[in-house]
């Protein structure tokens, strides 16, 4: 179970603010944020695990400063890219998903088994030796995912996870991120994806303009984007 | 180099472009097009470590290259690898690929941030090829027991391809630092480094 | 990518990474230093005897030592011409063997076992980080396959739009999406604690 808070949070990358003055605090299992490009909410995620630090504000996950305890802040928020390529950093399936374990140090059978148990849960145990180039699309996203699971993280960040997918793989990863127990953030312009989940924030020009229930929220963005 | 260990952006940065040689010298890597002539892009991916990620990163990138080679990969010219070409006559052409590397990119930093074309062209011409002949060459003789002058002789037909290769990557270092300006660290000449200027590792810039 | 490892269960396949390895480097360094033609073509034949007793198939060893061969071609009667026919083949005689040897290293250990070697000698050095070494070097694996589609696809989408193919116009669009790709490698190790 997750909790997130942005205490004042603004960033801007040179000329650009990016995120002006964000106060959210995120407890919900499943939030959804939507915005468009260059609205803030592929930095607003970033900053949750650390990848950005705020130049202002601050953000703390379970009470926990995110700049001054990034290592044990990553070790609990698993995050998934969209690019399928870019976020296999091992040459097989198998060593791919093993990596995410090799800083806790398991005795080697615990490793193993925690390894197989993530590759079967996403369907990947028959390609495990595979060169992890070799896969779909969608299947390197699954990848992407038990690489991010098997290390058992309390939160989930998903940035537009589906984009690059094609509409039958899309709609698979759309289902297992689904099944996660773990407080579940996605970046998506697929709204789609959002019906079931529980809250909504609209990004605009870096500030939050709509924080609700997927319904109203969603109705004001595509409002505003027509 | 700096006491901390390599950061996560710069191991990818080396990675990339270890890859990078790799990827252009496997056969068929760019189809020969409308002259046919086999063009061997190995020296253009050394090159182009250098000038684009510098000295430090490029150097190191060459290493890679041509250590996974030695190691076993098929990625010398030819789809060729092993510790036999390492050891062979032609191994001196790997180390020296190294050497360029470094100057290339020693030199690339010097020439930042104006990065004039000229004396770039010049410059990255006679420093990177030197480097590569400067080891490969004496290694071919004294391995095939062939005088120096010979060898050397021999080379000259690769000349007019090596300068394709300094051209390309000269006018796409000088593309690519302008729109990039925290790749290197510009080191120029003419300006003297205060002691207190930070030698950090260069952290690829936010694009 | 599959290197040039030929399965076996011979002695030199069995044969740790790191003492083949040191072996190979004595070995080889005492060849360099034969002077006799009687003496390089028993170290040559020696090389042979190993070859088969590690089970290589002819068109493999002679793929392990193919490289050498328009070298040779030229270095050979180069050789004999210049300095004389003895010379020219104690010379060939040394290079082969050399080559062979280096080359049977790779054909009887695998990619992972010298990779573990190397960490193995790494893991002494004081100011070395083996494990970040080990790191560096499977990520460059990896990447390779990557690198090889970016180099692809630009020339790909340069040829279906008929514009220009030089060299000069991939090579900018191939170090664009290169520094991408390693901007997004560089996250995607960062969120899995590789900088912690």
């Amino acid at each position: 179970m997750g909790d997130i808070r942005f205490e004042g949070v603004s960033h801007h990358f040179g000329d650009d603010a990016v995120l002006r003055d964000i106060d959210l605090t995120l407890t919900e299992q499943r939030i959804g944020v939507v915005g468009a490009n260059g609205s803030g909410k592929s930095t607003l995620v970033r900053l949750v695990n650390g990848l950005v630090s705020p130049q202002a504000g601050r953000v703390l996950v379970d009470g926990q400063d995110v700049a001054k305890h990034a290592r044990e802040v990553r070790r609990r928020v698993g995050f998934i890219f969209t690019n399928p390529d870019t976020q296999i950093v091992m040459p097989t399936v198998r060593e791919d998903v093993a990596f995410s374990l090799r800083r806790l140090k398991l005795p080697a059978t615990d490793a193993a088994a925690r390894v197989d148990a993530a590759l079967e849960r996403f369907g990947l145990d028959a390609l495990a030796d595979r060169a992890a180039h070799k896969l779909s699309g969608g299947q390197k996203q699954l990848l992407a995912l038990a690489a991010v699971l098997v290390a058992e993280p309390s939160i989930v960040i998903a940035d537009e996870p589906t984009t690059l997918l094609d509409g039958r793989n899309a709609r698979i990863v759309t289902e297992y991120l689904g099944s996660l127990h773990q407080q579940l953030i996605v970046v998506t312009h697929q709204l789609e994806l959002l019906e079931d989940f529980e809250r909504v924030i609209v990004m605009e020009d870096g500030r939050v303009v709509a924080d609700d229930a997927p319904g109203p929220a969603l109705e004001l963005y595509r409002a505003a984007i027509r | 180099m700096a006491s901390a260990r390599i950061s996560a952006r710069d191991l990818a940065q080396i990675a990339v472009f270890a890859a990078l040689i790799a990827a252009l010298t496997l056969p068929g890597a760019i189809p020969t097009g409308a002259l046919g002539l086999p063009i061997t892009l190995q020296t253009l991916g050394v090159l182009l470590a250098g000038a684009i990620i510098g000295p430090k990163k490029g150097t190191l990138a060459v290493v890679v290259y041509v250590a996974l080679g030695a190691i076993g990969l098929p990625i010398y010219a030819g789809g060729t690898g092993g510790l036999g070409i390492l050891f062979g006559p032609t191994g001196g052409f790997l180390f020296g690929f190294i050497l360029c590397a470094f100057v290339v990119g020693w030199l690339t930093a010097r020439l930042l941030p104006r990065y004039p074309f000229w004396p770039a062209l010049g410059l990255t011409a006679v420093g990177g090829i030197l480097s590569v002949y400067l080891i490969g060459i004496p290694w071919l003789a004294v391995t095939t027991g062939t005088p120096i002058g010979a060898v050397a002789l021999g080379m000259v037909a690769f000349l007019p391809g090596d300068l394709i290769k300094v051209l390309v990557t000269v006018s796409v270092a000088k593309a690519v630092h302008r729109a990039w300006p925290g790749l290197i660290t510009p080191r120029p000449w003419g300006r003297r480094r205060d002691g207190s200027s930070t030698d950090a590792t260069t952290a690829a810039v936010d694009a | 990518m599959n290197g040039f490892y030929h399965p076996g269960r011979s002695l030199l396949h069995r044969m740790p990474a790191v003492a083949k390895l040191l072996t190979l480097i004595v070995t080889v360094t005492v060849v360099a230093f034969l002077r006799s033609p009687e003496a390089l073509g028993i170290a040559l034949a020696v090389t042979t005897l190993l070859f088969v007793v590690a089970g290589i198939p002819p068109r493999l060893a002679l793929r392990a030592v193919g490289p050498v061969f328009w070298v040779l071609l030229i270095a050979v009667p180069l050789n004999g011409w210049l300095v004389g026919w003895d010379s020219a083949v104690i010379m060939a005689l040394r290079v082969v063997t050399v080559v062979a040897l280096a080359g049977l290293f790779t054909l009887t250990t695998t990619v992972s076992a010298v990779l573990g070697a190397v960490e193995t000698l790494l893991r002494p050095l004081p100011r070395v980080d083996a494990d970040r070494v080990g790191l560096l070097l499977a990520l460059t694996i990896r990447a390779i396959p990557l690198l090889s589609e970016i180099v692809g696809s630009v020339f790909e989408a340069r040829r279906a739009r008929g514009v220009d193919r030089s060299l000069r116009a991939i090579a900018v669009p191939v170090i664009v999406r290169s520094l991408q790709s390693a901007d997004e490698l560089g996250d995607a190790l960062i969120a899995r604690g590789v900088d912690d």
